[in-house]
């Protein structure tokens, strides 16, 4: 069952699902959360199909927020909704609307999602693409109890988790972090079975992958030892060795799907760590609505503070850029102090927070 | 080799971290009877799916021991059949690769002393193959007779020695005998070797989500406690019904019946978790306590005729297929009283419960297959509505289901709109979500996921089955000696004793 809905409002889609629901004749529904999926008309298919795969762990209202870029100057003075309800076999196992913002109501979402979700249920944002800096304070964000970012998505992983670190509020989490649990289940399970001191760690994975240093941030957060982080040519992670009083401990994947864990004294083993899909990513995000300490211990660590190049490029690059007086960060050096408190002005100059955004600056997506 | 221990705990571990999942140590799993069909459509999947979700320790062990003449090659093609036919997950090939590694098959027979020493040596060979430290479950998916002597053997050649920092496990399935005498030998035959922490007694209706539900239904919120009592539930029936025949399993079901098969392990142990009182920690012991508690306090009624019905399907269609009756069926006797439908009712006799009536019931060839748990509630002591406006009102009731479909529903009067006041029974359902189902766990593969951990919350425990048998025995001693089963038409709800039962009592079962 779908309908379509334009130039409307927010209340207008509530008549719309309850119309729909009473359509199909299951007008009890036991949806246990509201999913934002933010999102633009190039991603808006992908993320929708993730969620609708998620809801059927997760019976929820999915509320898809898409801010339409329009061309014209004339567009962008006018301002409308459209939207689009999808209930029953369409929706996965709950309620879908597909909400599309042009002009100026695109810089107030909020005002549209507010009365759309579910009462007393839980609010989950997930920004597919385009992560605010600052995602509690964002407008959207602030609805929320939970708020997904991903910063595989962003255009510079490392950058974006030194922002994520500054601007972590209980509640925030990273699907490059859902990425790496079952790494972390298999690396604890290793760590179960052998009885020695760990010495220094090496995390190997794909440039621009902030997974990598998630987990290597991670284990130097659990381990108090030396991380360093190695690139390679991926996919993904590759690799992470522990050299500990026994004998280095290695869990080494190069194909994206079949890892061997070799354990010092121990033959070695197959263990299937295979690349997930996003709608599992977000399946287990949804699982747990509570804050995630662990994350944000991991994540606090500082992206500054492990060892090894970080990207060769990406320092290449930084150099480059002809900004002055770019803050020196401890690229290589371990025992930096705490979490550096990078300018995000600076450090990042090339890409404006959202709140200073123009409404539809971003690039024509053709 | 030996588990993290000594040097305090592993660093990367972290209970405030929620997202690792508790991962089974290095261990494996001996399944005797391998080529069965619990093992095929239950055990295999389950430990496929397992690995599926990344919940087995790498280097997971599975060993097989039956008597057939296989290779480990075609053990592990019956296993790989078995999982794709079967499993919930969809297969990958690279969690299939991890667990093929692992696989064993040992030969034999179980009064043959070779094939033991070749399973010890195969157990040796994996802890260092696969570095399992030891660590092994044997599942005895084996004919009640076999239990002996499977058990017997692992002690004499040493497989149920626990080494320093290694466990030896043994999950056995019901029947856990046929009546109390047989079960205590069991109990004794099992204890001689292996101590009551190592065994785990599988009642897969405990591995169910709903049956988990009920705990956290009852004790996690405060809106149904408060009314859980006799002073305002009438009464409770918990049904457990299936569509089928016995199918193959004539050798097995003749002499053993539904009220042994069904009530004495399901209902009762669903019976219990309904009706206990909350218990100081959801802690194994302190669910032990209030579950034997209640199964103690249960009172059977002093005229056993009037408040049990047993029953044998005859002839009749059911669902549109054509159904032979019972003592029709190949291999059964003709003139065989076994039960094929017990309903019997049982008060348990406590400060909570006086007065309150439990009706369990069971049965093959019912209507549909259901399994469910009915709390009914008294009538409105006094109703400010005439009879007219309420005479198509029921009684209250919030209603379990178990299978399929699981959830919770919740039935009370509303009235029916329109200009005159008539109230009528409306229902209020929770589903886990129309696909969630899907996706939540079968029951083998939690319970053998907590086996493996050593979690035993939720296996009964040798005094429960016991205590289960002192309800059940002289209900059975009384159908020996007095009447036969009733007939009842296959495809439908039972005989019209069981409604009768009900009926003297003003009270009817509910149709599930």
């Amino acid at each position: 069952m779908k309908i379509d809905l334009t130039d409307t409002t927010a209340s207008k889609i509530n008549k719309g699902l309850v119309k729909a629901r009473r359509a199909i004749g299951t007008p009890a529904v036991g949806m246990v959360l509201t999913l934002v999926v933010v999102t633009d008309e190039e991603n808006a298919y992908d993320a929708l199909k993730a969620a609708n795969d998620a809801s059927r762990e997760h019976p929820s209202r999915t509320l898809v927020v898409i801010k339409r870029v329009s061309r014209s100057p004339r567009d962008r003075t006018q301002s409308r909704l459209d939207a689009e309800v999808r209930v029953g076999t369409d929706a996965g196992s709950g309620e879908t609307v597909v909400l599309r913002l042009y002009g100026e109501v695109s810089d107030h979402a909020q005002s549209v999602v507010l009365p759309l979700l579910l009462p007393d249920a839980p609010v989950v944002v997930w920004w597919s693409v385009d992560a605010p800096r600052d995602p509690a304070n964002d407008p959207l964000g602030a609805l929320s109890q939970r708020r997904v970012t991903d910063s595989y998505a962003a255009e510079k992983p490392v950058d974006e988790l030194r922002s994520r670190a500054e601007s972590y509020e209980p509640g925030d989490t990273d699907l490059a972090w859902a990425r790496i649990t079952p790494w972390r289940s298999m690396l604890a399970a290793a760590l179960d079975q052998v009885d020695c001191e760990i010495v220094s760690v090496e995390v190997a994975g794909e440039e621009s992958n902030p997974s990598v240093e998630l987990l290597a941030m991670w284990l130097a957060d659990r381990l108090h030892v030396h991380v360093r982080r190695a690139v390679s040519a991926g996919p993904g992670l590759t690799q992470v060795r522990l050299e500990t009083t026994g004998g280095p401990i290695t869990l080494h994947r190069s194909d994206g799907a079949m890892a061997t864990l070799a354990l010092p004294g121990q033959p070695d083993r197959a263990v299937a760590l295979k690349r997930r899909e996003t709608s599992e990513l977000l399946a287990e995000e949804l699982r747990r609505l509570d804050p995630d300490d662990t994350y944000a211990s991991a994540l606090r660590f500082g992206v500054d503070r492990l060892g090894g190049i970080q990207s060769a490029a990406e320092r290449a690059e930084a150099a480059a850029q002809p900004v002055p007086a770019l803050p020196v960060r401890a690229v290589t050096e371990p025992a930096a102090t705490g979490v550096q408190p990078t300018s995000s002005e600076s450090g990042n100059s090339d890409r404006p927070t959202p709140a200073k955004m123009p409404p539809v600056k971003k690039a024509d997506p053709q | 080799m030996a588990p993290h221990s000594g040097s305090g705990a592993n660093p990367l571990r972290d209970p405030a971290d929620r997202r690792l999942p508790r991962i089974a140590g290095p261990s494996g799993l001996v399944i005797f009877g391998v080529t069965g069909d619990l093992s095929r459509k239950k055990l295999m999947p389950a430990v496929y799916d397992l690995a599926n979700r990344g919940l087995l320790p790498p280097g997971f062990s599975l060993v097989g021991f039956a008597r057939r003449e296989w290779a480990h090659e075609d053990f592990a093609q019956e296993v790989h059949d078995a999982v794709k036919e079967h499993s919930r997950t969809p297969f990958r090939e690279e969690v299939w690769q991890q667990l093929v590694q692992g696989m064993r098959f040992v030969q034999g027979t179980f009064d043959d002393d070779d094939a033991f020493e070749r399973l010890r040596d195969t157990i040796d060979e994996l802890d260092k193959a696969q570095g399992t430290g030891g660590n092994f479950a044997f599942y005895l998916s084996v004919p009640p007779r076999s239990f002996p002597v499977v058990i017997q053997q692992l002690k004499k050649h040493g497989l149920a020695d626990q080494e320093k920092g290694s466990w030896r496990r043994a999950v056995i399935e019901k029947p856990f005998g046929h009546d109390l005498k047989s079960a205590e030998d069991l109990n004794k035959v099992v204890h001689e070797v292996f101590a009551a922490d190592q065994v785990f007694r599988i009642d897969h209706y405990l591995g169910k989500e709903t049956v988990q539900n009920i705990l956290a239904l009852r004790f996690a919120n405060t809106m149904f406690e408060p009314i859980w009592n006799r002073s305002f539930v009438d009464h409770v029936q918990i049904t457990m019904a299936e569509d089928i025949g016995i199918g193959g399993r004539a050798g097995y079901y003749d002499g053993i019946g539904a009220a042994r098969d069904v009530i004495q392990n399901h209902l009762l142990q669903l019976m219990a978790l309904t009706a206990m009182e909350e218990p100081s920690s959801f802690s194994a012991d302190a669910l032990a306590a209030e579950k034997e508690k209640v199964l103690g306090a249960v009172r059977l009624p002093k005229d056993l005729g009037k408040n049990t019905v047993r029953g044998q399907y005859a002839e009749g269609w059911q669902g549109g297929e054509k159904a032979v009756g019972y003592l029709q069926e190949d291999g059964i006797d003709p003139q065989s009283k076994t039960d094929t439908y017990a309903a019997i009712k049982v008060e348990v006799d406590n400060r909570r419960w006086a007065g309150v009536p439990f009706y369990l019931r069971t049965g093959k060839r019912l209507g549909r297959r259901v399994t469910e748990i009915a709390v009914v509630f008294q009538r409105a002591p006094h109703s400010p509505f005439d009879q007219t406006a309420t005479e198509e009102l029921g009684q209250n009731a919030i209603v379990f289901r178990v299978q399929p479909d699981e959830g919770v529903t919740v039935r009370f009067g509303s009235k029916v709109p329109g200009t005159s006041m008539e109230i009528r029974d409306v229902s209020m359902d929770f589903a886990y979500g129309e696909s969630f189902t899907e996706s939540s766990p079968e029951a083998y593969e939690r319970l053998i996921l907590d086996v493996l951990l050593g979690d035993s919350n939720l296996f009964p425990r040798t005094e429960e089955v016991e205590l289960s048998w002192k309800i059940l025995d002289p209900i059975e001693q009384y159908w020996d000696k007095h009447g036969k089963p009733a007939q009842y038409q296959s495809g439908t709800w039972g005989p019209v004793e069981a409604d009768e039962m009900l009926a003297r009592e003003g009270r009817s079962w509910r149709r599930p």
